[in-house]
């Protein structure tokens, strides 16, 4: 199949004035006139999701389902049994876990057509508080079978993602923030594929994975680490949770050795635990840790107080790495053979 | 009339208080759900300062009414009340949304003293406040449980498996009162998901249902001490509310559902409520 174009592209220059909320409100704008098969719906938040934007280029295709999330997937469901491609736009913890069971058992159960666009993702939401944070959606949807779960690093990348995920006939849910998030993409003029990671930077001592938000602090990181310590960290953008791109993981495993994950969800079933099961199962030896935010419900805050709080971003990561280029591990008798 | 002068007077002058509270604290706080704040003002000046029996010494006194805010983004509100009503230094009221501050948008019973649960997802609060009302039968209390909604709110399934339960129960012990100020993020509540006829919804699922002038202190307090007769069955009592009431550029306006205000406009705001 082609891969989905819109004629609309981003740079910095828009994406730094908007939010990735904004430019997926204008992107599937654009995609809803080339594809007439799209229909849009929200529970009372098309406003604050933005998929209010494609709503008002085609009122007759959106539809505002009230505050009722589980009845806004279930509708979205028989849109789709109806031959639609709807796209729903909701808050992460209300999409995640409201209408958790609707998003399993009618959509993915049943491998529906239907993209579930949900921002606020994490802690974006800082001083809403824990009813507004979603710090366990990961954990949640990577575990419903079909289900293709993309959480794009920033803006530009929203675009992208919004965009690829019409390649896929069934269920995908993408998680944004809430779009005050800082751009680490220049521009759309680079590779992105779902399942495939990207390595935002090249390195060997140790390999940062991170998705969505955490990309920007892990690149950051990174680069002091170069610059100051002369310390050659690896950074991949693990923007697919799942399927999850397995091949360059092991490569980190065997070229780094030393991996560290950064996500913006509970430590517990999220990135950090995609990524620790593909290890283990490889039975290498590996020193590892998962940054994220800890067993807890996250307080009221802004969100870069919490960021920094759970180590989560940049002056974090950097501590962390330190830590582990210290640790020792038992290394693989058959490593060197495998470098 | 079961408000006398003075108490009218007393009430009129504390709900503008607060109401100019309000404005401060969203504009310390860079932003709060302002419009539906000042929609239950009136509502909740009369059950925090006339017909809650609460202790502000004592949050946790086992024999208090409960209070429930079901629609709980109305957080900035509530904090309000609750602070000028003793449960807290009011000083707390500047940290408002701030990293480490007890009060957020959405308040959190664990944090704030005289919060009795922690809501802000919408159609929570109401559930629980029909546990809090079948816990006072079990435990043979004769506290009365005050439940306010959005109307908003009521489009989600859990408000209304709610009302079945409690009619079903005949919670007589459950005051619910809707902020019926016709409005939602997205705009007009009959524009987006149309709840009419609301009164005859509540009353086809079980309840004794009045209407009120939600910002008549009078009305509001006849039909409370009504409610306090009826039995048998729970009591709504549907409020006919302006959401942003008070402050003349927000009346009625969507796009005040949150917001911040810069001290420019909180100075209008003030100025509109006046004292
Ligand atoms: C389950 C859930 N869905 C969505 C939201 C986001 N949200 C917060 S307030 C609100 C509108 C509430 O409208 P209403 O109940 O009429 O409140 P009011 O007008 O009194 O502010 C929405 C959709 C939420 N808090 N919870
Ligand atoms: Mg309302």
């Amino acid at each position: 199949m082609a891969k989905t174009e819109s004629t609309v592209t981003w740079t910095v220059y828009d994406a730094d004035k908007m939010t990735q909320r904004e430019i997926y409100g204008i992107v599937l704008k654009d995609l809803g006139a080339q594809y007439p098969e799209i229909v849009g719906l929200s529970a009372d938040l098309a406003k604050s999701t933005k998929i209010g934007t494609f709503g008002d280029a085609y009122p007759d295709r959106f539809f505002n389902l009230g505050i009722a999330e589980q009845n806004l997937l279930g509708v979205a469901a028989g849109l789709a049994k109806a031959g639609l491609t709807p796209f729903v736009s909701t808050f992460s913890v209300f999409a995640s876990a409201r209408a958790c069971e609707f998003l399993r058992t009618d959509i993915c159960y049943q491998q529906l057509n239907v993209k579930v666009i949900a921002t606020h993702g994490g802690i974006s939401f800082g001083s809403g508080g824990a009813t507004h944070h979603a710090t366990e959606d990961y954990a949640v949807v990577r575990a419903f079978p079909h289900l293709t779960v993309v959480v794009p690093a920033d803006a530009i990348e929203t675009a992208k993602a919004v965009k690829a995920c019409l390649d896929i006939t069934g269920p995908v849910y993408i998680r944004i923030g809430r779009g005050f998030e800082p751009n680490i993409n220049t521009s759309e003029d680079y590779d992105f594929e779902i399942g495939k990671a990207i390595e935002m930077r090249e390195g060997t001592d140790l390999t940062i994975i991170a998705a969505g938000n955490t990309v920007f602090h892990a690149v950051q990181a990174a680069d002091i680490l170069k610059q100051d310590n002369d310390v050659s960290v690896r950074v991949l953008n693990m923007h697919t949770l799942k399927p999850l791109d397995e091949e360059a993981i092991m490569k980190a495993v065997t070229e780094t050795r030393r991996i560290i994950t950064v996500e913006d969800h509970n430590v517990i079933n999220g990135l950090g635990t995609a990524v620790a099961d593909v290890i283990a199962a490889s039975g290498k030896g590996c020193a590892f840790t998962k940054l994220g935010v800890p067993d807890t419900f996250c307080p009221h805050g802004y969100p870069e107080d919490l960021m920094n709080l759970y180590n989560i971003d940049t002056d974090g990561i950097v501590a962390k790495v330190g830590e582990l280029l210290n640790r020792e591990f038992e290394e693989d008798e058959d490593w060197e053979d495998e470098v | 009339m079961p408000l006398t002068d003075q108490e009218r007077q007393e009430f009129e002058a504390l709900a503008k208080q607060l109401r100019r509270d309000i404005a401060d604290v969203t504009g310390w706080s860079g932003g709060a759900h302002i419009g539906g704040s000042m929609s239950m003002v009136d509502i909740l000046t009369l059950l925090y300062w006339k017909y809650l029996k609460i202790d502000p010494a004592n949050p946790a006194w086992e024999e208090r009414d409960r209070f429930v805010l079901s629609k709980g983004h109305g957080g900035v509100g509530h904090a309000v009340v609750l602070s000028q009503r003793g449960f807290f230094d009011k000083e707390e009221l500047r940290k408002f949304n701030e990293t480490g501050s007890m009060l957020g948008m959405h308040l959190d019973s664990l944090k704030v003293p005289g919060c009795e649960t922690s809501t802000g997802s919408m159609g929570h609060g109401l559930p629980q406040a029909v546990g809090m009302a079948l816990g006072a039968r079990v435990l043979h209390k004769d506290w009365r449980v005050y439940c306010v909604i959005g109307d908003g709110e009521s489009n989600e399934g859990s408000i209304w498996e709610a009302a079945m339960a409690a009619a079903h129960y005949k919670l007589d012990n459950l005051i619910v009162i809707q902020d019926r100020n016709h409005l939602m993020i997205d705009g007009p509540t009959e524009d987006v998901m149309s709840l009419e006829p609301l009164a005859d919804k509540w009353r086809a699922f079980g309840f004794e249902t009045r209407e009120v002038n939600g910002h008549d202190l009078d009305q509001l307090a006849e039909a409370i001490e009504y409610a306090h007769t009826v039995k048998d069955k729970p009591i709504m009592l549907l409020c006919d509310t302006v959401k942003g009431k008070g402050v003349d550029f927000m009346e009625g306006d969507p796009a005040w559902h949150y917001g911040g205000l810069s001290q420019e406009l909180v100075e209008k705001a003030k100025q509109s409520i006046g004292e």
